[in-house]
């Protein structure tokens, strides 16, 4: 019976560990991803609908840009989907990646307390806006998390004039997480943070947070997808991969499209524009 | 607001997707405390029993373990784990294998400590009649173990609470991918990020009724047996 | 086959053991040989438990050197004690004799009847699967002589085992020991209980202070006692 237990055991703990891990064989692959992709709801809208159409699971990771394009380099994901496309373009350069190609856009907002203590509420200009805030030393909330919202925050203080790594004060506050955390730490501070457009629209606890400004061409945010390099990782499943990101630019664009929250569309297909 | 009715609905009428999210839970969870118990309780016996130089200082190492820092474990198992790590050609990275790696790792230093005392707390007791009815060192192991078994449950339960509560490891060796390494823990990470306060707060008490759960049955369990075996 | 080992003569040459600065005994020599019941006596504190862990091989000593049969360092195979306080493991009364059994190699097949026998003998047949640890005082004691019989020994070491027990329950232990003793199996039985002695011995060795007082036939003990300290002790006097 000792005999017995001790097999028992040894075929659980292998079983455990081991056991079955030949995923190679299902037809499922990994991509590394955005908080903002993840948390707006849009891979619950569309990957339903990519499997149905080819019978491949997409496990997402959703982490912030730089963590993203790192998983992939090291070789844990078999496709990468951001958006920060100086820190894609290094990707590519460096191998890591087949090939960039564009697939959607949204926006970026600055999010503020509805009391404005910045008075820039109704402006269509970004960087007077960053100009006012650390004039005033009103509370701003930065990811700090080297995300892609992280990086075009920086770049747009850079447009701004202001270099935020010397000039930030008391006001400027990193908290080194992702877009939903921002948002919950801003909601609770009345703080002012760059956010998505996505992940505001299905953000929950808004609080006395209202959109301050939006629609000025430099908070443009645009998302792109590669196939991670199977000459790098052997272990990337180049062909699923490949399919995912062929629907994502031909079918898919249709799906991004048609995903509404409250009505209002989160993401603008623009698979086509080869400049983007 | 309707998204707290939702919510609350969710939690309260065992959606399908919350029910597999409970289970890999307690897949993981459960797994973890069964390996790391396969390694604590013999080694925890092994310290029990021998005296060696320097024994003084893997126990005090032994229980300085007990508060490992579960993000730097996720990170270790995370780099050997990597397909860029020793261990990246299983491909076990971002699955539910890799978090049971990872809170076994968290879990086993708890139950080696505390089936550490409480084996060595029996042989004290028992040392002269198991001498006495010339038992070797494995036979002594065995019997302690089996006796101490009500004891050890508690130490069970120690490494089942930490490995439940824990989200630091799992959500950096599993990736939180819906439906395949999404638990419990993560999932309320999740919904707070996600500034859904309400179903975070709901998805946690259901966490803590399970815990609670299987506390009682084991307890229950452990009272039991202890009436019959004294 | 081999001839059995036996166990017997236990001698002690010249043993001592002390615990620091403290004798526990002094230059002991002494042999226990096949026969009637060894009944150790003396006042408490006088080293007879420390005696029957020596002999027992659970302890060695400071100096001078013990053998078994003519052999030291003998594996415990044939020989068994009940401590005056046995601690039963946390199972049945009968698992606790099943494992004694299985510890002193009795194929599986044999041991449940081996185990009733035991159990029978110690009069605890109705209480086999009950929790050994919730048995009386007695019945503990009873058990755990029934575990040490398991072993099937030449030689027994009683530590005092009726030292806490009521007479009812002292009179059934005492049973038990005069049955192991028809059975060919040499008892050597500490007891600071001089009834007990006479019911019970054929030799008696008396210690005092870590020392052997007096050796012994029994009859010739309590008849004429060579010693003062031996019949003050007699005498129901205080040994200090």
């Amino acid at each position: 019976m000792k005999m017995l237990t001790r097999r028992l055991l040894m075929a659980v703990t292998a079983t455990l560990v081991f056991g079955g891990s030949a995923s190679a064989q299902e037809k499922s692959i990994l991509v590394a991803s955005t908080t903002s992709t993840q948390d707006s709801g849009l891979f619950g809208h569309i990957l339903p609908m990519f499997k149905a159409r080819t019978g491949i699971d997409v496990k997402v990771v959703a982490q912030g840009t730089g963590q993203a394009l790192d998983t992939a380099r090291r070789g844990d994901a078999d496709v990468v989907f951001v958006h920060a496309r100086a820190a894609e373009e290094k990707f590519l350069a460096g191998g890591f990646g087949v090939k960039r190609y564009p697939v959607m856009y949204n926006d970026f907002i600055l999010v503020g307390p509805k009391g404005d203590p910045a008075g820039i509420k109704g402006s269509k200009d970004i960087t007077a806006a960053l100009v006012a805030i650390k004039a005033k030393g009103a509370d701003f909330i930065s990811r700090g998390d080297k995300s892609g919202t992280h990086q075009a925050e920086l770049n747009l203080w850079k447009l701004a004039g202001i270099d935020i790594a010397r000039d930030k004060g008391p006001w400027y506050k990193e908290i080194g997480q992702g877009m939903g955390a921002a948002l919950n730490t801003a909601s609770a501070a009345n703080a002012y943070v760059l956010a998505d457009r996505g992940t505001w629209l299905s953000f929950k606890n808004r609080g006395e947070l209202m959109i301050a400004v939006e629609g000025d061409k430099r908070l443009f945010n645009q998302y792109g997808v590669m196939l991670v390099n199977p000459e790098k990782h052997p272990s990337v499943k180049k062909d699923f991969g490949q399919q995912f990101i062929d629907w994502l630019v031909s079918e898919g664009q249709r799906a991004i499209a048609d995903y509404k929250v409250n009505g209002e569309q989160l993401f603008y297909p623009n698979a086509g524009d080869s400049g983007a | 607001m309707p998204d707290d009715v939702s919510a609350l609905h969710l939690v309260l009428s065992g959606d399908a997707a919350l029910f597999a999210i409970v289970r890999l839970s307690l897949y993981v969870s459960l797994s973890a405390v069964l390996l790391a118990a396969m390694i604590g309780i013999p080694f925890g016996a092994f310290l029990a029993l021998t005296r060696f130089p320097g024994r003084q200082g893997v126990i005090v190492g032994l229980n300085a373990l007990m508060g490992l820092p579960p993000v730097v474990v996720g990170l270790a198992v995370y780099l050997a784990l990597s397909r860029s790590g020793p261990l990246g050609s299983f491909g076990l990275l971002f699955t539910p294998r890799a978090m049971i790696i990872a809170q076994t790792i968290l879990v086993a230093p708890i139950i080696a400590a505390l089936a550490r005392q409480t084996i060595e707390d029996l042989w004290i007791e028992y040392r002269d009649e198991l001498t006495a009815m010339n038992i070797g060192p494995l036979g002594r192991v065995a019997t302690l173990v089996w006796d101490a078994r009500f004891s050890l449950v508690t130490a069970l339960l120690a490494g089942f609470g930490r490995a439940a509560a824990e989200v630091g490891a799992i959500i950096i060796v599993g990736g939180n991918i819906e439906g395949f390494t999404r638990t419990m823990t993560t999932a309320i990470a999740l919904e707070t990020s996600k500034g859904d306060l309400p179903l975070a707060v709901g998805l946690g008490m259901v966490l803590i009724a399970i815990v609670i759960a299987v506390n009682a049955l084991a307890w229950t369990a452990r009272r039991a047996g202890e009436r019959w075996a004294g | 086959m081999r001839a059995p080992f036996s166990e017997l003569p236990v001698v002690f040459d010249g043993v001592t053991v002390a615990a620091g600065a403290v004798t526990i005994l002094d230059n002991l020599t002494l042999e226990f040989t096949p026969g009637a019941p060894t009944l150790l006596i003396g006042p408490n504190g006088s080293g007879k438990t420390t005696l029957l862990r020596l002999a027992m091989g659970l302890l060695a000593p400071s100096r001078g050197r013990i053998s078994w049969g003519g052999r030291e360092n003998a594996a415990p195979l044939k020989r068994a004690i009940v401590f005056q306080r046995p601690t039963m493991l946390r199972r049945s009364a009968g698992a606790n004799i099943r494992y004694a059994l299985r510890a002193a190699g009795v194929p599986r097949a044999e041991r449940a009847r081996r185990c009733g026998e035991l159990l029978e003998l110690v009069g605890l047949e109705a209480l086999a699967d009950r929790a050994a640890r919730k048995l009386s005082g007695g019945e503990q004691q009873r058990l755990a002589l029934a575990r040490a019989l398991a072993r099937d020994p030449a030689v027994l070491f009683l530590d005092e085992p009726t030292a806490s027990l009521d007479p009812t329950a002292t009179k059934a232990v005492e049973d038990v020991i005069r049955e192991v003793g028809q059975r060919n199996i040499k008892v050597v039985m500490a007891t600071h209980d001089l009834g007990e002695a006479r019911r019970l011995a054929g030799d008696i060795v008396m210690l005092h202070r870590g020392r052997v007082v007096e050796a012994a036939a029994a009859s010739a003990f309590f008849d004429a006692p060579q010693t003062a300290a031996a019949r003050a002790f007699l005498a129901g006097e205080l040994l200090v």
